[in-house]
């Protein structure tokens, strides 16, 4: 039986790409060094809910149809529509997300990833003061303070502490855990908090204050911090404060608590100038735990094509980009949206309930693997292959290093690659001829 | 009694594991719950695995509830799913970002049961 090493696996941005499984009979039966996230993926062709056939919606139901006719239905869909929204292509390859662009230029669409509802705050703050990082390579081999902040790795990146930081053993770091100070910073006492050498719990929403408190002092100012800030009194702003000038290489891994808070991407903008203040004093570096697993690959492929990395509006017919208003869920907030196509990623369940409602009301395309609320509200239905198991093709990780996924088994469903390269050339068919 | 809270929403390791899985009823009950700490559950009188209903100014939802004692005082969590996003802030600040996390809340003991996934959905699309 054909035993695949070195699988990589396409769930979260921590890409692992050391996944052992066994193939029989076009079947994985056992899987090795997965986490409890990764092993779901990996089981999932045979145990969840797949999309066994395309789909249309007739009279309030989902009734099967061919490949053809769903991509028929789908692409007079986007020919009709003013103001299509195209959003999602984060679990899925760069080749398709180059596609998806190509369709969202051909059709004038609007084009926006996970990161709408992620870590599009950090990119905005990358673009405001940068964003200094490194590869997950150089934190295992060199950082001695790592600071987890608004970030719960041991739930949603359960093997990034063994791999890349916390308990990772590395070249200049050969006592691994032992010789890595770990930090915590959030508004709950975490499963990952529970493991730091320092957990600081801080007042929720108000990461900004806590962030200027800790640059006042690593720049001396000691003088105008208050005795308390952001629920964290002065004296253990003063003790982080230390401890980051102090390191020898530090990694400020942030998530969600800092990106979807208030001052959304201000707090990103107020780590990067953190980060540059530290490196006056050491080495620091900062990287966003990502989560779709190559929601970080749609940012570079739609920034080599379109100059942006999200949020890119065709309607004009170039790339316009301005987050807030060509936002995912700006646009269907506004009830602008008049149809959309979610492929890879699923709003239904992760946008809000606005957000949500004026999706129920405008003709959606799905393509998906699987079934989810999206598909509650979809009246066009494509099935997917899974890419990483059944397809292969590249993502980039959450350090924006790329890997390539490799096809496990084989499948009779399309990619996503495939599908969108079909709806490209039916719209053109509709659009008589170009 | 009606708590006042300030509720977020977030990943767990369950969630993760059926986002690939959502018509499972292991997504149901990895997502469908509100978590407080011990002495709020206490003030609303309600016990684990008991209905909360959660109302803010975008929506209401009930719940189950589940006690965390990570969490402060008035610090409520829903892992993020369409129960959560029943309740969240819609509004991006100009930013791209809807508010998934700090929206103020109102939770109260309810008699009523949380919504599978597709019953939830249904009312979006028939409303």
């Amino acid at each position: 039986m054909p035993v695949i090493k070195d699988a990589v696996c396409s769930l979260c941005g921590s890409l692992c790409d050391d996944i052992t499984v066994t193939v029989e009979d076009n079947k994985i039966t056992k899987i090795e060094n997965a986490c409890i996230l990764g092993h779901s993926k990996f089981v999932g062709m045979f145990e969840h809910d797949r999309i066994e056939t395309p789909m249309i919606r007739k009279d309030g139901e989902l009734v099967p149809v061919s490949y053809e006719e769903a991509i028929g239905a789908a692409a007079k869909i986007l020919v009709n529509s003013r103001r299509t929204l195209s959003y999602g292509w984060c679990s899925t390859s760069c080749e398709a997300i180059s596609k998806a662009i190509q369709l969202a230029e051909e059709t004038g669409s609007l084009i926006d990833s996970t990161a709408n509802v992620c870590h599009g705050p950090s990119a905005l703050a990358a673009q405001e003061k940068g964003a200094p990082g490194a590869s997950l390579g150089v934190i295992k081999n060199r950082a001695d303070v790592i600071v987890f902040w608004g970030c719960n790795p041991v739930h949603a990146h359960p093997r990034h502490m063994s791999r890349y930081s916390s308990f990772s053993k590395g070249l200049f770091s050969t006592k691994g855990r032992k010789g890595r100070k770990m930090v915590v910073i959030d508004v709950r006492k975490t499963d990952t908090a529970k493991l730091a050498d320092r957990y600081v719990e801080i007042e929720q929403g108000s990461d900004l204050l806590l962030i200027t408190a800790l640059r006042s002092a690593v720049n001396g100012h000691e003088d105008v911090i208050p005795q308390t800030v952001a629920g964290v009194s002065k004296e253990e702003v003063l003790e982080l404060a230390e401890t980051l000038k102090n390191a020898q290489f530090s990694c400020v891994f942030f998530g969600m608590g800092v990106t979807q808070s208030r001052s959304k991407y201000k707090n990103g903008d107020g780590v990067s100038s953190l980060i540059s203040d530290l490196n006056q004093h050491s080495k620091a570096v900062m990287i966003g735990m990502r989560g779709h697993y190559n929601v970080t690959g749609f940012g570079q492929v739609a920034t080599w094509e379109t100059g942006f990395p999200m949020a890119i509006d065709f309607a004009r017919g170039f790339p316009y980009y301005n987050p807030g208003e060509t936002g995912a869920n700006d646009v269907l907030v506004r009830e602008e949206a008049d149809a959309a196509i979610i492929s890879a990623a699923d709003a239904g369940a992760h946008f809000p309930q606005k957000a949500v409602r004026h999706l129920a009301k405008i003709p959606v395309i799905q393509i998906d693997p699987y079934a989810n609320p999206t598909t509650e509200l979809a009246d066009v239905v494509i099935p997917a292959a899974v890419v990483g198991i059944e397809a292969e093709g590249t993502a980039y990780r959450m350090d924006a290093i790329p890997l390539r996924m490799k096809k496990l088994i084989d499948t009779e469903f399309k990619t996503d690659e495939q599908i969108a390269k079909d709806l490209i050339a039916k719209v053109r068919e509709l659009k008589g001829g170009a | 009694m009606k708590l006042k809270a300030n509720l977020i929403s977030g990943r767990t390791a369950d969630q993760g594991a059926h986002l690939e899985a959502k018509t499972h009823k292991g997504y149901f009950d990895a997502c469908a719950y509100c978590e407080l700490n011990s002495a709020d559950l206490e003030r609303l009188g309600v016990s684990e695995g008991e209905s909360l209903k959660v109302t803010t100014d975008f929506g209401e939802v009930v719940v189950f509830a589940k006690a965390n004692d990570g969490n402060p005082d008035g610090l409520a969590f829903i892992p993020m799913g369409p129960w959560a996003n029943a309740v969240t802030n819609p509004d991006t600040h100009g930013c791209g970002m809807p508010g998934l996390k700090g929206v103020p809340a109102e939770i109260e003991a309810t008699e009523g049961k949380p919504l599978d996934m597709k019953s939830l959905m249904k009312q979006y699309r028939e409303d």
